[in-house]
């Protein structure tokens, strides 16, 4: 088994209260069959759709990151996996795909000792 | 939450108030993706509003003019955190409640939109839901929110429910807003459903918080709140096994919730306070004596009919007078009923109501003239307002029918 990292984009900040708890039980029973699997490392964070970014030699911080919404890193998850392929396929039960979201799958990468 | 925020934020800034609400169950929502549900969301949901009504604070401190009997306190960075904090607390939420529904139920509102609002701001129901409760469009129901809303936030100032004098003043339309609250989830005209038990929960739950308040506790709040408690015991049994509407005289008595009687029939002895009759005591001491006649045969229908007399008396109605005419048959048979419902002024403002041609209907079964009462059956057909009362007065059509001998009805 290998570990993989879910990087999630484009999360739907129009929909209505009713919609989005919906949403919110559709990802609860996702990661809860994740679990269930085994396949679940660590369930990660969403995270906030802005912040800083610290760049260069110079240490430059700025306001950002400012890409659309939809290309934004909405959130992490750790996923324990055959492979890559197996990975992307368990990715893709994921509830964000449903509201025109992505999944990246990134395998993490280890040292073989 | 809106009421706590909307007592910090002041409340001609309702519209901040709801959004920082919304904000937080955003944010909240994101997290629980990740984490699932914590054990007590709601206590999650209040600290994070708080924390955003903090940040909303320093943030727009010169840009907005907050509650204006909390202005300097929230001003300065020593006084905001603990403020908000005390605001927080779990009595001062009571107040904020309480203050927003008395201020929810401002004379400038009609009726339909003060309950509109109590349910939106106070009970979180959405436009659509309301716009089921009350059989309107969301965008009518919408148009009246936001109607409501402006005229809320013009008055700058929440009511005073600390005055004497304003919270007395207010009471009496609190008390209206809420019975029509109850009143439409056990009676409600609904196409889904003719009982709507969250509407019923919802009106308890606010008339609770009157009897915790020093004045709200008042006999008639007591009475109020004996009426609801007493006719919620009795929700059980009004749809049967089957989902059917059940009238009173046929249902299962055993299915009443004995808790509810027994609470109801304490709230109604402490009601029994004062000189003041209100319409609610009447409506208990009915409701009281349908409670604790364990079968149908116990009611004591002489007392009932004097209990409608004396409600006449104090809020004349033509459902009052309909429901006091089938009393009367149920003492004195079906022929004195009938007299006492063609007796009755007004009966064009009846036409839409169902129940008056049942009404009609069944007592002109029991004299045994079934042409007549298919008729009247229905017409009360034809005004249903859901599948409920459309089956359940279709069983009775049949009835007519098939001859088979039947058990009562009654309208209420």
């Amino acid at each position: 088994m290998s570990e993989f990292t879910f990087l999630f984009r484009g999360r739907d900040t129009n929909a209505s209260p009713e919609q989005m708890q919906k949403t919110m039980e559709k990802w609860v029973a996702w990661f809860k069959d994740l679990g269930a699997k085994g396949h679940l490392k660590e369930p990660g964070h969403p995270l906030e759709l802005t912040g800083k970014v610290v760049k260069g030699s110079q240490k430059t911080i700025i306001d950002g990151p400012y890409a659309e919404a939809k290309d934004v890193v909405g959130g992490f998850t750790v996923v324990e996996a055959r492979d890559l392929a197996h990975a992307a396929e368990l990715a893709k039960a994921c509830p964000i795909l449903e509201a025109g979201g992505s999944v990246e799958v990134r395998p993490i990468q280890k040292m073989n000792m | 939450m809106v009421a706590v925020l909307t007592r910090i934020f002041g409340v001609h800034n309702l519209a901040l108030a709801e959004d920082v609400v919304q904000d937080a169950f955003c944010r909240a929502l994101e997290v629980w993706k990740f984490q699932g549900l914590p054990e007590n969301p709601s206590a999650w949901l209040m600290a994070t509003a708080k924390n955003r009504a903090l940040d909303v604070l320093r943030r727009e401190r010169t840009a907005l003019t907050f509650a204006p009997e909390l202005g300097r306190l929230l001003e300065s960075e020593w006084t905001l955190a603990p403020v908000v904090e005390e605001l927080f607390a779990a009595n001062a939420i009571k107040d904020d409640l309480l203050r927003m529904m008395f201020s929810c139920c401002q004379p400038r509102l009609a009726e339909e939109a003060q309950v509109a609002l109590i349910l939106h701001i106070l009970c979180g129901f959405s436009v659509s839901e309301i716009a089921g409760a009350f059989v309107s469009s969301p965008a009518a129901i919408e148009k009246r929110i936001t109607r409501a809303k402006k005229i809320l936030a013009a008055s700058k100032r929440l009511l005073d429910v600390t005055s004497a004098a304003e919270f007395s003043a207010r009471l009496p339309a609190v008390h209206r807003a809420l019975y029509l609250l109850f009143n439409e989830g056990y009676h409600g005209a609904s196409p889904e459903s003719a009982v709507r038990v969250e509407l019923c929960r919802e009106a308890m739950r606010l008339t609770a918080l009157l009897l915790d308040h020093p004045l709200g506790k008042t006999p008639e709040s007591y009475a109020l709140a004996a009426l609801m408690c007493l006719h919620a015991a009795r929700l059980p049994g009004r749809v049967d096994a089957s989902g059917n509407l059940s009238s009173l005289l046929d249902q299962d008595r055993s299915q009443w919730d004995q808790d509810l009687v027994a609470e109801g029939l304490k709230l109604l002895e402490l009601s029994a306070t004062g000189s003041e009759l209100a319409e609610y005591h009447v409506e208990a001491a009915i409701a009281s004596i349908h409670a604790r006649a364990v079968r149908i045969e116990d009611t004591d229908w002489k007392a009932i009919v004097a209990l409608y007399d004396s409600l006449m008396a104090l809020r004349p109605s033509p459902i009052v007078a309909l429901n006091r005419a089938i009393a009367v048959a149920q003492q004195e048979g079906p022929e004195r009923g009938l007299e006492e419902i063609h007796a009755i002024p007004d009966t064009d403002r009846l036409a839409a109501y169902p129940f008056y041609s049942a009404a009609l209907g069944e007592l002109e079964f029991r004299r045994g003239r079934r042409e007549i009462a298919r008729g009247h059956f229905q017409a009360a057909l034809g005004v249903a307002r859901n599948d409920m009362e459309r089956r359940f007065l279709e069983q009775r059509v049949l009835r007519c029918q098939d001859g088979s001998a039947g058990k009562g009805l009654q309208g209420k």
